[in-house]
């Protein structure tokens, strides 16, 4: 069952230059994948366009099944949510706890559950002691915690994180990742991560590489890094594993293709040691 | 240009419900001419405290000297203008403070606000764009046409036409490419390098901060927990635990290199430093 299908996906801001060019990508169910590509390269704009909130210039669009029109809005706006890079993008209450009450109210969730769903969020990304704290005096990651907080609790069956981690300090980042990783075990939720941490992508199922609003690629994680002439055309990151094993292969030194360190770090020292 | 904290507070909205006590009795001194990164975890104080630096917030306890400027508790500055025309801050997000109809016109609003005549503006303006990377064919553009990784060198040469002495950077790479944002973190070392300007960076990205710069703070909690010199942080596993910081991948990778028996020095921090240390026990 496809979570998301796009076929000839469209879209320009100007009527000139094509930002998303017949895209065609589609995303199982339940699974976790990463987009991934340059600043300018179309990805937000693709993830706006799965939203509704750009209107496409051509293709088709199918969340859940269900075609993305205008009159499917509403419905298709219960299954998938966003969680933007820069947080200041999406906050409306005046306290912590009212926004992320906004999006619960949206969807209609009873007044005497509310409370304990928002403590129950607030708690899973770490931010308690801030329910009756403004939105605007928060710090910047902390900011980011109460955004994807907020989206987390609609009980959404598709997410969208565009950058939503990128201020978060690196054991923040950590968290954060565990408790989507394990929102989407629990309730098998289709999590879609734009995100330039290559540490990341080696850890989804799948990987979408977007250029020039061109699907470039697509595959699992070591399909894409093994294809090293796109990796360097196009100036992606590798991960650090593959930065070893290619200064050591310089050195005559072979290791074979894992994405783990300690797996690595294991081979390399059972070799030395054996010498 | 020399920074001191002397016994620094800092309350937001003080005597309401909102009170809150972002900065707790920090003592630091920068100095002058290095790169220095501040790091710690979120809300833990950072962006507070490089606010200070030009009078964006004031102290509610303590003391903040910039070169021959100094800012009290309880005291208004007169000379604040003064002060911000030697401290470029960059805000996280900068590409928000883009406001003007071209390119050119949003840098050299800097300049001409501090009193340069059109002319000489223009011609700072010119000079910042270029060290930026933004080619003469752009100047006249729209700054709304641009990427955000445009947006953001543009808004930092904004910063850079002022001609500051010091530079304080807001996670300036937050969101960025990685390519994008290892030429970012080059053009800001140049910059503290060739014109000896001194570079603050408030950074998660520990990769960058091994790299590039000089100096470590570490702040928790709102308080200052350390300075030090870059490769005693990164050398010594319990300085990073204290601060609570993920190392970054090369000393990760040291760790399980050395539960798997093989230790090897400290101060290997790099790759190519790494393969070779390897390659050389493979030999033996």
């Amino acid at each position: 069952m496809k979570a998301i299908e796009v076929r000839n996906l469209d879209f320009s801001y100007d009527k000139e230059r094509m930002v998303v060019d017949k895209a065609t990508f589609s995303i199982e169910k339940g699974t976790y994948t990463t987009i991934i590509g340059h600043n300018g390269s179309g990805k937000s704009t693709i993830a706006k366009l799965l939203l509704g909130l750009l209107e496409k210039a051509g293709g088709e669009i199918y969340i859940d099944g269900m075609e993305l029109t205008l009159e499917n809005l509403p419905k298709i706006r219960n299954r998938i949510g966003i969680v933007f890079q820069n947080p200041d993008n999406q906050f409306i209450g005046s306290t912590v706890r009212d926004d992320i009450a906004f999006g619960l109210e949206n969807h209609c969730v009873p007044q005497e559950q509310m409370d304990g769903i928002i403590e129950e969020y607030a708690a899973r990304v770490n931010m308690s002691d801030f329910l009756e704290s403004e939105p605007t005096k928060l710090s910047g990651g902390q900011k980011q915690r109460v955004a994807i907080a907020s989206v987390l609790a609609m009980n959404l069956n598709i997410i969208v994180f565009d950058e939503a981690t990128s201020m978060l300090d690196p054991s923040g980042k950590r968290d954060i990742n565990r408790l989507i990783k394990q929102l989407h075990k629990e309730r098998e939720i289709t999590i879609i991560s734009i995100t330039h941490d290559i540490e990341e992508v080696a850890q989804s199922d799948n990987v979408i590489v977007v250029e020039n609003g061109r699907i470039a690629m697509t595959g699992t994680p070591k399909e894409i890094f093994r294809n090293e002439k796109v990796m360097v055309k196009m100036q992606l990151d590798i991960p650090f594993v593959y930065k070893v094993k290619k200064e050591l292969q310089k050195k005559g030194i072979r290791v074979s293709d894992t994405l783990s360190m300690e797996r690595m770090a294991e081979e390399i020292c059972q070799s030395v040691l054996k010498n | 240009m020399s920074i001191c904290f002397e016994k620094l507070s800092h309350e937001y909205s003080p005597g309401t419900p909102f009170a809150f006590l972002a900065l707790k009795d920090i003592n630091l001194t920068f100095a002058e001419g290095k790169m220095t990164a501040i790091i710690g975890a979120t809300g833990s104080g950072k962006t507070t405290l490089v606010q200070h630096l030009n009078g964006l917030l004031l102290p509610t306890e303590g003391r903040v000297t910039v070169n021959d400027h100094v800012i009290e508790a309880g005291k208004k500055y007169p000379k604040i203008k003064d002060l911000r025309k030697g401290v470029g801050l960059v805000f996280q997000f900068a590409e928000n403070q883009l406001f003007e109809e071209t390119i050119i016109k949003d840098v050299s609003f800097g300049p001409k606000n501090f009193g340069a005549t059109e002319e000489e503006a223009r011609e700072r303006a010119v000079r910042s764009l270029k060290i930026v990377g933004i080619t003469e064919d752009m100047f006249e553009k729209s700054p709304l046409e641009l990427s955000g990784g445009q947006k953001r060198r543009v808004a930092i040469a904004g910063i850079l036409a002022m001609r500051p002495r010091i530079l304080v950077l807001d996670e300036p790479t937050a969101g960025l490419d990685p390519q994008g944002a290892a030429n970012m973190m080059e053009l800001f070392k140049r910059i503290n390098k060739e014109n000896g300007i001194t570079v603050l960076i408030v950074t998660h990205n520990m990769e960058h901060v091994l790299d590039y710069c000089d100096e470590v703070v570490v702040l928790g909690k709102g308080r200052l927990l350390m300075q030090t010199d870059i490769s005693t942080f990164f050398e010594n596993e319990e300085y990073m635990k204290k601060a609570g910081i993920d190392p970054p991948s090369i000393v990760r990778f040291k760790r399980f290199l050395k539960e798997k028996g093989l230790e090897l020095p400290a101060d290997v921090l790099s790759i190519e430093e790494l393969a070779a240390e390897i390659a050389g026990r493979y030999r033996r």
